[in-house]
C-alpha cells in the first residue's frame, strides 16, 4: 500500500492550495475528492448541453501572494485582471455603476460623499489586513508570536489616531443600514454598496454587529474589495491550481468519497492515520487534512466518540444553514438589459435595503422569498469555454432562499422559486424568457447535497463575530490543528473564512510545515 | 369555587414511600430534594445514624436521578462520557463513575448500573439531562431516558441490612458481593437489589416500579421488626458517608456546570478520586486536560483528617503552623464521629502543603461567646470507618 505524508480531503480551492504548498515542501500528498472534478463550489460542471457552471461565479481576492508562491500564472491564471464594475440596476435603466473609487449614475452628493467613504472603509480595512494569510493566535496564549499578532492589530489600530480608533470601532460593529442611511441617499446605491458584507451570510441592512465587519474583511483583501473575473474565469483559477499541485507531485483521485477518517487508538491517546473510502478501501498516512466543512469533518468524518463533549457541542452548534441559491441559465444570445451596453459587471438586482430585508424576512421564517434579491455574472464573457460559440451563461446567486423550506424543498416549490427568479430578471432584461433554452435552479438544500458542504452555506459555517478568526470555527480548533492529533483542517471552515482567497489552505500548510 | 390546584406546578412531589414516610417523619422535618419532599430526619439524626451503624435503616433515594441509556452505541456514548473504563463493567454490575468538562472539571458523579450489554442506568444526585443529551449527539444508537418517576428506590443500610432481606425471604442475596446487582421475583413482577450505598457499611439499595413501592416497604418493615430497622433522612446519610469519606456535592465540590468563578469546581484528582480516572481509555471527554493536569499534580487535594479535641471543624481554614501565619486550606465536611470516636473532617488543602503540619483554627460558642482554639491536624490515609462485614460474601447474618 502506498504510504502519504499527507492525505487532503477535498479537491476544492483550498485544499488544492494547502495540497500545493505541502508537495513544494517535499511532502508526499495524497487529495481525495468525492466528486468527478476538482474545484469543489468552484467547480464547473455541465448544467445543459453545451454550457458549464460553477457555484462560485467571480474571483473577488484571490491571494496575489499564493498565486506567486505556486507560479500560477504559468498555469493559466492571472488574479491581477481589470476589476469588474458593480452595477445596481435601477428598474428605469437608471443604474448605479460603481467602478473602484468611481461612482456613476448618482447624485453629487452621493458622488462626493463615496469619495469619503471609500477612503474611510479603505482605511479601517487595512486594520483587518493582517489576518488574511496569518494563523490566529489561541486564546488566553503566551506565545510571542501570537502576541505580536495582536499586537499588530493594536498597533494598526492606534496608528489610526484616536479619533478614527474611535470611529473605527462604532462603524465595525453597525448594522450595514445605518452606515449606508449615515453616507447616502439614493436607495440603489445604499443597497449595492451593503451588499457584499451580506452576500453568503445570514444578516440583512439591519442585522446588528456583523455586516459592516464582514464587508471590511472582503475591504481587507488584497483586491481591497474590488471584483474581478480572469480571463478564464473560475475555471482557470481551479485549473491553475489543479495543474500547480500536480506539478509538485500531488496525486489527485476523484470519485474518491472519504467515509471516514481512521484513528488509532492507544494508551497513548488517539491519532489520525489515514482514511476508509465508501468503497471499503482505506489509505493512510501521518496526517489527514480536511478541507470538508467542520461540520462535516468532525461529526461524520472523526465520529464524536473521539471528541469531547463540550468540544462535539460547539460543532454541533456551528450555524450551517446557506441562504444564497444559484440559478443558472443557459441562453441562445448576449441577453439585454435595459440601459447597460453590456453587461460585463456585477449586476445587482435589489431596489433598497427593504427590499433585502424584506427578502431576509421571507427566509428567517422558512419561506421562499416573495421577491428575491440577486447578484447576476455573466461568466460566458470572461470564459467563453463555459457556452457555445455566441450563447451564453448567465450565474445568479439569489438571495434568500432558505434551505429549511416549510413543507420541504419540493420539486414544485424548486420550479415555483426559479420561475420567481426570472421574473424579476425579466423586469431588467425583458426578452431573457425568449432567450432561455435550458436552466438550473440550486436550494441550498441541493448544494448541500450536491458538493458535500453542510447547509450549502457560502463559508461552510457562518462568517460572523463569533466565528471568526481565532473563533473561526471554534476554539480547540481555530489554528488549523484539532484535538485528535494528526488531524487538521484547511477549507473555508476556518479562518480566514469562504470566498475563492485561498488563505486557509494557505495557512494550514504553514501551521503543518511548521 | 374552582377545585384545581393552581400552585399544583410548584408544590413538591411526593416519592412512592411517601404514605408510609408520612406516618413516621413524627417532626415533620422534610426539606426538598430534585423536586421531591424529602426527609431531613424523622425522629432524631443521632438515633437514626445509630440505627444505620447498629442495626439498619432505610433512606429514600426516590428523588436520585434516574437514567436508562441502551442501544448499540450505550456502552461506547457513556464510555466517553464518563472517566472509567464503562466496558470493564459487566452485565449485573455498579461501578463508581465521574464525569467532566472538556477542561477536566468535574460535573458530578454517580454510579453506573450495566443491565445487559446494550442497557445501563445512571444515577446521579443533580439532574444532568442536558449534558447527556450533549453527550448522546452524534451516536447513532443510544437512547437515553429519564426513569426517576418511573422506579421507586430504597436504600437499605446497616449491619443487618443483610439479615432483613433473608428475613423477607430473597434468596440469593447471600452471594451477591459489593457492587453486584440481582433482579428477583416479587409478586408477579420484579425487584432489584444491588449491594451499594452511601455509608460505606454493608447495604442494599432495592429498585422497583412506583406502584409495588408501599408492599416492599411494608413486606421490608414487617421483616426488619425484629432488627431495629428504622428510616432515616438526609441528617444522619450526610453523617454515615463523611465517616466513610464519601464526597457531597456542595460540599467537597462545586458541580462544574453550576460554578461561574474560575477554578471554584474540582478535578477528579483534587477530589482524590484519580483512581477512576482511566488513562489507558484512549478517549473520553476531559483526558488531555486531566493527563496535564495529572502531571503537573492537582492544586488542591482532599484530604482526611483526624482532629485534636471533640469540637467540629465546620468551615474551618486550615494552616500550615501553629501560629497560622500561612492559610493552606479549608474543612469541606467536618463531625465528631461517635463509631470511629475521633473528631474527623474532609478539608480541600494545597497539594504542596501536605508534607507539612496541619492546623486547624476551630470557632465554636459557649452560652453566646465565641471561642477559637488552634489545634493539630493528622491525615488519614482511608476512610475513617470501614468495617470488613461491608465487604463480606455472604455478609454476616446478625
Ligand atoms: C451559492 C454560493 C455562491 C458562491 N459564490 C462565490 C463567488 O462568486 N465568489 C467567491 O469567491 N466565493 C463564492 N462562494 C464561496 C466559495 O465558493 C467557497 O467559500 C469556497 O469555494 C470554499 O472553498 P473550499 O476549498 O474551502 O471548499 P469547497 O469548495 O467546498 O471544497 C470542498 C471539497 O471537499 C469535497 N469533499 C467534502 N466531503 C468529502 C468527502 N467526505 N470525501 C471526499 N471529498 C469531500 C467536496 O466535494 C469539495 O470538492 C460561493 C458559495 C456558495 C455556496
Amino acid at each position: 500500500m502506498d504510504r502519504y505524508d499527507a492525505i487532503i480531503i477535498g479537491a476544492g480551492h483550498n485544499g488544492l492550495v494547502c495540497a500545493a504548498y505541502l508537495a513544494k515542501n517535499g511532502q508526499r500528498v495524497l487529495v481525495l475528492e468525492a466528486a468527478a472534478t476538482a474545484g469543489g463550489l468552484g467547480a464547473s460542471r455541465e448544467f445543459h448541453p453545451g454550457f458549464r457552471a460553477s457555484i462560485a461565479h467571480s474571483v473577488s481576492h484571490f491571494s496575489q501572494a499564493i498565486a506567486d508562491d505556486l507560479q500560477l500564472a504559468s498555469f493559466g491564471f492571472d488574479p491581477a485582471s481589470d476589476p469588474i464594475p458593480t452595477i445596481g440596476l435601477g428598474l428605469d435603466g437608471n443604474h448605479i455603476v460603481i467602478d473602484g473609487t468611481k461612482l456613476l449614475g448618482a447624485g453629487s452628493d452621493d458622488v462626493a460623499a463615496y469619495g469619503r467613504y471609500c477612503k474611510s472603509m479603505h482605511r479601517f480595512a487595512d486594520v483587518l489586513k493582517p489576518f488574511w494569510l496569518k494563523t490566529m493566535p489561541r486564546i488566553g496564549s503566551a506565545n510571542f508570536a501570537d502576541l505580536a499578532a495582536f499586537g499588530n492589530i493594536g498597533l494598526k489600530l492606534r496608528r489610526l489616531g484616536r479619533k478614527d480608533m474611535q470611529e473605527f470601532l462604532r462603524v465595525a460593529s453597525l448594522p450595514a443600514r445605518d452606515l449606508m442611511d449615515e453616507n447616502f441617499e439614493n436607495e440603489i446605491l445604499k443597497a449595492t454598496l451593503s451588499w457584499d458584507g451580506l452576500l453568503g451570510a445570514k444578516m440583512a441592512p439591519r442585522s446588528p454587529n456583523s455586516a459592516v465587519l464582514a464587508l471590511l474583511y472582503r475591504l481587507s483583501g488584497e483586491a481591497r474589495g474590488a471584483h474581478a473575473i480572469a480571463a478564464g474565469g473560475v475555471n482557470a483559477l481551479i485549473s491553475s491550481l489543479r495543474g500547480a499541485a500536480e506539478a509538485a507531485g500531488v496525486r489527485l483521485r476523484y470519485n474518491a468519497d472519504v467515509a471516514r477518517i481512521l484513528i488509532s487508538e492507544s494508551g497513548d491517546g488517539l491519532s489520525a492515520t489515514g482514511v476508509e473510502l465508501r468503497n471499503g478501501e482505506r489509505v493512510e498516512a501521518d496526517r489527514v487534512i480536511s478541507s470538508a466543512d467542520p461540520k462535516t469533518t468532525f461529526v461524520n468524518l472523526v465520529g464524536v466518540q473521539y471528541l469531547d463533549i463540550g468540544f462535539t457541542n460547539r460543532i454541533r452548534r456551528l450555524r450551517c444553514d446557506g441562504y444564497v441559491a444559484k440559478l443558472h441559465l443557459a441562453l441562445s444570445e448576449l441577453p439585454l438589459f435595459d440601459g447597460l451596453q453590456q453587461p460585463d459587471g456585477r449586476l445587482i438586482i435589489a431596489p433598497d435595503m427593504d427590499a433585502i430585508e424584506f427578502a431576509f424576512d421571507d427566509a428567517k421564517y422558512g419561506e421562499s422569498p416573495k421577491n428575491p434579491v440577486m447578484e447576476i455574472v455573466l461568466p460566458s464573457l470572461h470564459d467563453p469555454s463555459v457556452a457555445p460559440d455566441g450563447q451564453h451563461v448567465l450565474s445568479a446567486h439569489v438571495m434568500y432562499v432558505p434551505l429549511k423550506l416549510q413543507g420541504g424543498w419540493t420539486d414544485a416549490a424548486r420550479d415555483q422559486m426559479c420561475e420567481r427568479t426570472i421574473d424579476i430578471i425579466a423586469r431588467y432584461a425583458p426578452r431573457i424568457r425568449e432567450q432561455i433554452t435550458g436552466q438550473e435552479f440550486l436550494t441550498p438544500a441541493d448544494i448541500e447535497r450536491q458538493y458535500r458542504v453542510t447547509g450549502g452555506h457560502w463559508h461552510h459555517t457562518e462568517f460572523a463575530v463569533d466565528q471568526m478568526l481565532m473563533m473561526r470555527p471554534t476554539y480547540g480548533a481555530a489554528q488549523y490543528q484539532t484535538p485528535v492529533p494528526g488531524l487538521f483542517l484547511c477549507g473555508a471552515g476556518s479562518h480566514p473564512g469562504g470566498d475563492l482567497v485561498g488563505g486557509a489552505g494557505h495557512n494550514a500548510a504553514q501551521v503543518i510545515l511548521g | 369555587m374552582n377545585s384545581a390546584d393552581p400552585y399544583a406546578g410548584e408544590r413538591l412531589k411526593l416519592s412512592p414511600f411517601h404514605p408510609r414516610q408520612r406516618e413516621l417523619n413524627i417532626r415533620d422535618a422534610w426539606s426538598a430534594w430534585n423536586g421531591y419532599k424529602f426527609a431531613d430526619y424523622y425522629y432524631d439524626a443521632e438515633y437514626e445514624y445509630f440505627c444505620v451503624r447498629n442495626t439498619c435503616g432505610t433512606y429514600d433515594i426516590c428523588p436520585m436521578q434516574k437514567y436508562e441509556i441502551r442501544g448499540n452505541d450505550a456502552e461506547a456514548m457513556l464510555n466517553r462520557m464518563v472517566t472509567r473504563d464503562v466496558k470493564k463493567i459487566k452485565v449485573n454490575r455498579v461501578a463508581y463513575c465521574v464525569w467532566c468538562t472538556d477542561e477536566g472539571r468535574m460535573i458530578d458523579d454517580g454510579t453506573i448500573f450495566r443491565l445487559a450489554n446494550d442497557r445501563f442506568m445512571l444515577t446521579c444526585g443533580s439532574p444532568c439531562n442536558a449534558w447527556l443529551e450533549k453527550s448522546a449527539f452524534g451516536f447513532d444508537e443510544v437512547q437515553v431516558a429519564d426513569i426517576t418517576d418511573r422506579l421507586a428506590a430504597l436504600s437499605l443500610q446497616g449491619p443487618t441490612s443483610f439479615a432483613v432481606l433473608q428475613a423477607m425471604g430473597l434468596a440469593g442475596t447471600e452471594s451477591a458481593k459489593p457492587f453486584d446487582i440481582l433482579t428477583l421475583p416479587f409478586h408477579d413482577d420484579t425487584l432489584m437489589v444491588s449491594r451499594t450505598g452511601f455509608t460505606g457499611d454493608l447495604g442494599y439499595e432495592l429498585w422497583i416500579k412506583p406502584d409495588l413501592a408501599l408492599r416492599l416497604w411494608d413486606e421490608l418493615y414487617a421483616a426488619g421488626g425484629d432488627y431495629g430497622i428504622q428510616p432515616y433522612g438526609e441528617a444522619a446519610t450526610n453523617m454515615a458517608r463523611l465517616e466513610a469519606a464519601f464526597i457531597m456535592p456542595a460540599m467537597e465540590f462545586n458541580e462544574a456546570l453550576r460554578t461561574v468563578n474560575f477554578e471554584h469546581d474540582q478535578t477528579p484528582f483534587e477530589l482524590n478520586l484519580g483512581w477512576l480516572v482511566d488513562f489507558k481509555k484512549p478517549h473520553f471527554s476531559g483526558r488531555r486536560a486531566l493527563l496535564e493536569e495529572k502531571r503537573r499534580g492537582p492544586k488542591y487535594t482532599l484530604t482526611k483528617l483526624d482532629i485534636e479535641g471533640n469540637k467540629p471543624a465546620d468551615g474551618s481554614y486550615i494552616y500550615s503552623n501553629r501560629r497560622c501565619t500561612q492559610e493552606v486550606g479549608y474543612v469541606t465536611s467536618a463531625m465528631w464521629s461517635p463509631a470511629v470516636k475521633a473528631n474527623i473532617a474532609l478539608a480541600m488543602i494545597e497539594t504542596k502543603y501536605l508534607q507539612g503540619e496541619l492546623w486547624v483554627e476551630i470557632y465554636y460558642e459557649k452560652e453566646l461567646r465565641q471561642y477559637s482554639r488552634v489545634v493539630k491536624c493528622t491525615q488519614k490515609q482511608k476512610p475513617f470507618w470501614t468495617p470488613a462485614r461491608a465487604r463480606a460474601t455472604p455478609p454476616p447474618n446478625y
